[in-house]
């Protein structure tokens, strides 16, 4: 299976994504943000980090790169775009995902594992997976969704909600919400369900030795689900 | 404007330094050449008044590859890999502006790491505040770790450690001291030394401006009431553009193309050109209209005082400018030649086609002044007024209440949780264990370290206090399982004009490289900052130690969580029950005077080294180093990051339980060991004389002591962790 993990200046979980999805198989190419072609891919990651600096709105400048034209036709076309973080911003500026994400509730940067409920298992991301409940890592300054009422019912009658924030027992209430996202949300499709935005890191739970491994458990079922 | 003794003293100059310029030159200087003068004598430069003392430090090892005189240490971790570290205070900028003060402390020495070839893979940080009471911590707090976080988090390097105090000696002058390890292959570091004539000298990274003039020379002095009008002096940072210059750099550096590469830090281009050309015993020349501005109207004072950050300044190869401007181009920086290494041993700068600096290099450099300035001793301490049979009427679950809440033991975890502390994916230590620890990227090895500092030992005894800081440095990388192997320092204290704060300083390096010398944990990177004083107010002396370790095999780390029930601690080292400037002396008897506990340098060896046998023979569950809040404190943080609960028991010393539970002597872990190892891990202490005491078995989730004396770990938690959360966003 071959990736691609788009570098932006500005981009620091590239590496790290690249690492994570060779060590479940795919064949990764990184791709510089001012080239103008993708290579032939299954799966476009948009990795973490603060592209362009995020001076300007998270994730605005690289919605606008030169790459990014490709990367919404592949979109378009029915292709495999997931975006993690920074990445998950710069879609929300594509508008590939509807929404915006929101600087966190108390205005802090958050680094800590979370959970996430498994809302739709309908898609190439999360099909199949045994687990309903996640243990993934965090670490965002802007990662608090939220989206209009319409725009929230389009949303949920469309089961575009792929994971909420939630407890080691997938229970989903405001308290275990790090950021203050509208509904706990704590990644979307588009209604197609081919794009995926989510603010956890899966690339940094690969390993007992980090911080858990239940991001193995989403890679691994993610490249069974392409083949 | 011609140049004059007033306008000198203006610059920071003394009168006699003054003279001693227009002496070297055989001239008055011009406002260029006495700015240039004045940031490179200032005490942040040139070391002037802490040179002769810091040259007893013992910098040598087998491991060392670099020692202090670069932009950072290197140590040799084996494989044809090497680690380069150092730690640097950012102090004066942090207290007039918090966020971009931490913000710039934390870039510069990225700047300093990565310089010498190495790609950044840990941050960590020892932070200083006033008094929880005063009206300014909370918000100096706030902004720090904000530029802490907004820096390191953009750069995507983790911030795996760090130490955070509270104490009313910092009221007036905050302290933020940063550090950085990088990784690099042995055979490409890169080093400041320029070599040959004629060879281009290039300006690569952000623009020039206006910002943080006299940075260095402002961090040279005390405050006084006007400090605020400092501001303009404080860098501002763009963590973005060191993001793109730190790829930028390590994309050249791949070939072979530089001959010398230094950044641009304190006293800025100044600074770092003239270190290149001393360095190489060259001269240099540059024409500053080349320097790229982002400001219209620099002047050549201005170009060459500025201290915008995010720039670097490189001795190339002839003939490779095309091919690194490439590189450069690619990543969207500055890149322009602006001179040339010449056999002048001279700095010459030319502006508007004239000639505007004309400064031999060793003026600057092994001329600067170097003081032997007078200090006094640091008095004997005062006796205490202790009541023992008073302290043994407390009762000891509520004073270990009170002590788990105290701002200098409760959970730090509001602050570093806004630090990125797992980002590249090698962390697997995160911050609130005894040190950080991160893998060397697809290799069993990782590397811990930690950053220490105890400033009330320190302001009691410095000699003492000096020898502890090492200490603990030591204990905190053997408690999760890695060999010592070096230390870097950042020696932060008040006036060296002032004896008493002279003799903090004198005394707080002796002890330093006492404890170095004999753990055999050699300095091989720091910085020192002096005047942290407001008018006649310093600061307790405060030493702050990072030191750095390595594990072979990073599945043996040890973490300080209790693993299992019905699993036996242990205490190594001997409890005397030295009471004295203990937390709990501070805290629950309002104590202030007594010693702090003695050094015992063979002991602290020897039970290291046995601790690390242990561990590496599979023997330890969990350990923890015991340091402020004594035995009970150590017991109940190991109990709370495990969930498990603990039945205590006291051995039958002489000492109280108060005494036992709450002394603060040294040299000392606690092990979770399991028990049918119990008779092998007491066979090994035996063998090695390392003294251990049985302190009970791992339960579910109480900690006991007797019936009367109980408290369940969710309650200990609870006055752990609420505090600072609370106080901040309160």
């Amino acid at each position: 299976m071959r990736s691609a993990v788009i570098t932006f200046p500005g981009s620091n979980c590239d590496r790290d994504m690249d690492v994570a999805l060779k060590k479940f198989g795919f064949k990764n190419k990184m791709v510089w943000h001012q080239d103008v072609e993708l290579p032939k891919s299954d799966l476009v990651v948009l990795p973490g980090g603060f592209s362009y600096g995020d001076y300007l709105r998270c994730g605005s400048m690289a919605s606008k790169s030169k790459i990014m034209q490709s990367v919404i036709n592949f979109a378009n076309s029915g292709g495999l775009v997931m975006g993690i973080c920074n990445g998950f911003q710069i879609l929300v500026e594509t508008g590939l995902v509807p929404g915006v994400l929101l600087r966190n509730k108390y205005l802090e940067f958050i680094c800590k594992n979370v959970f996430v409920k498994i809302s739709d298992k309908d898609s190439a991301y999360f099909k199949n997976i045994k687990n309903d409940v996640l243990e993934l890592h965090i670490a965002h300054n802007e990662g608090n969704y939220f989206c209009t009422n319409d725009q929230l019912k389009e949303i949920e009658d469309n089961a575009q909600v792929a994971i909420n924030y939630c407890n080691n027992e997938g229970k989903i209430e405001k308290s275990f919400n790090p950021n203050g996202s509208i509904k706990n949300i704590a990644g979307i499709f588009n209604k197609e369900k081919n794009v995926l935005g989510m603010m956890p890191h899966p690339e940094r739970m690969i390993d007992s030795s980090l911080s858990g491994e239940d991001g193995s458990l989403f890679f691994k079922n993610l490249i069974n689900n392409i083949k | 404007m011609i140049v004059n003794e007033k306008i000198a003293i203006d610059h920071g100059l003394k009168k006699d330094e003054y003279k001693k310029i227009c002496e070297l030159l055989k001239r008055t200087p011009n406002m260029t050449e006495l700015g240039i003068f004045s940031a490179m004598w200032n005490e942040h430069c040139s070391y002037k008044s802490s040179r002769l003392h810091l040259k007893k430090l013992p910098t040598k090892g087998k491991q060392v590859i670099q020692g202090p005189g670069e932009n950072a240490g290197v140590i040799d971790i084996g494989d044809n890999d090497a680690i380069v570290f150092k730690i640097e205070s950012h102090n004066h900028p942090s207290f007039i502006e918090p966020y971009q003060g931490a913000a710039t402390g934390v870039g510069g020495i990225m700047r300093d790491v990565f310089t010498m070839g190495a790609r950044p893979i840990a941050n960590l940080n020892s932070i200083h505040f006033g008094s929880s009471q005063h009206k300014k911590t909370k918000n100096l707090l706030r902004g720090v770790v904000h530029g802490i976080g907004g820096y390191g988090n953009c750069m995507g390097v983790p911030t795996i450690a760090g130490q955070t105090s509270f104490d009313s000696s910092y009221n007036g002058n905050i302290l933020v001291n940063a550090m950085t390890l990088g990784l690099v292959k042995k055979d490409k570091i890169f080093y400041s030394k320029a070599a040959g004539l004629n060879k281009p000298v290039i300006y690569v990274g952000s623009k020039t401006g206006r910002d943080g003039i006299h940075g260095a020379s402002m961090a040279s002095a005390s405050f006084d009431d006007k400090i605020e009008e400092k501001k303009p002096t404080v860098q501002v940072g763009d963590p973005f553009t060191e993001k793109l210059l730190l790829e930028a750099c390590l994309e050249l550096m791949e070939g072979d193309s530089i001959i010398a590469i230094q950044d641009m830090g304190a006293a800025g281009l100044t600074s770092s050109s003239i270190e290149m050309a001393s360095k190489g015993n060259l001269g240099i020349e540059i024409n500053l209209n080349k320097v790229p501005c982002r400001e219209t109207k620099m002047t050549p004072y201005e170009i060459m005082l500025s201290e915008s950050q995010e720039r670097m300044l490189i001795v190339l190869e002839n003939g490779k400018e095309e091919q690194a401007k490439k590189i450069f181009d690619k990543w969207n920086l500055d890149f322009a030649v602006i001179g040339k290494t010449t056999k002048s041993k001279k700095i010459e700068l030319f502006f508007d086609s004239e000639k505007v600096a004309d400064i031999p290099v060793n003026t600057l450099v092994e001329n600067s002044p170097m003081y032997d300035r007078k200090w006094k001793k640091a008095k004997l301490p005062k006796k205490n007024k202790i009541n023992k049979d008073d302290i043994n009427n407390l009762k000891i679950i509520q004073v270990l209440k009170k002590i788990l809440a105290n701002p200098n033991i409760c959970s730090k975890e509001w602050i570093w949780q806004q630090y990125d502390h797992t980002v590249m994916g090698d962390t697997i230590q995160k911050p609130g264990g005894d040190s950080g620890v991160v893998r060397v990227h697809g290799s069993n090895k990782a590397v811990a370290a930690s950053v220490d500092s105890s400033a009330v030992y320190c302001w009691a005894h410095p000699l003492t206090g000096g020898k502890q800081v090492v200490c603990e440095s030591f204990r905190n990388l053997v408690s999760v399982g890695a060999k010592p192997i070096a230390i870097t320092n950042c020696l932060n204290f008040g006036s060296p004009e002032n004896e008493e704060n002279m003799g903090e300083f004198v005394e707080c390096v002796q002890g330093i490289g006492e404890a170095s010398s004999y753990l055999k944990f050699p300095v091989v990177s720091g910085n020192v900052s002096f005047y942290n004083q407001t008018k006649d107010q310093g600061i307790k002396p405060t030493p702050s130690i990072g030191g750095v370790g390595l594990i072979n095999d990073y599945t043996k780390m040890i973490t300080m969580d209790f693993k299992e029930v019905d699993n036996v601690v242990l205490v190594i080292g001997k409890t005397e029950g030295h009471i004295d400037q203990s937390l709990f002396a501070r805290v629950i008897l309002d104590e202030k005077n007594g010693p702090p506990p003695e050094i015992n340098l063979f002991n602290e060896k020897n039970n290291g080294e046995t601790v690390l046998k242990l561990i590496d023979s599979n023997f330890i569950k969990s350990a923890h180093d015991i340091s402020l809040g004594g035995i009970i404190t150590a017991v109940s943080k190991m109990c709370i990051k495990g969930n498990k609960g603990i039945n205590l028991k006291k051995p039958k010393y002489l000492i109280s339980e108060i005494e036992y539970f709450f002394a603060e002597d040294q040299g000392r872990y606690i092990v979770e060991i399991s028990k049918k190892d119990q008779k092998k891990v007491i066979d090994i202490l035996n063998k090695n004389a390392v003294h251990y005491d049985d302190l009970g078995t791992i339960n579910e989730n109480m900690l006991f002591l007797n019936e009367k004396t109980k408290v369940t770990i969710d309650e200990l938690k609870g006055f752990n962790t609420k505090w600072l959360k609370e106080y901040m966003r309160n």
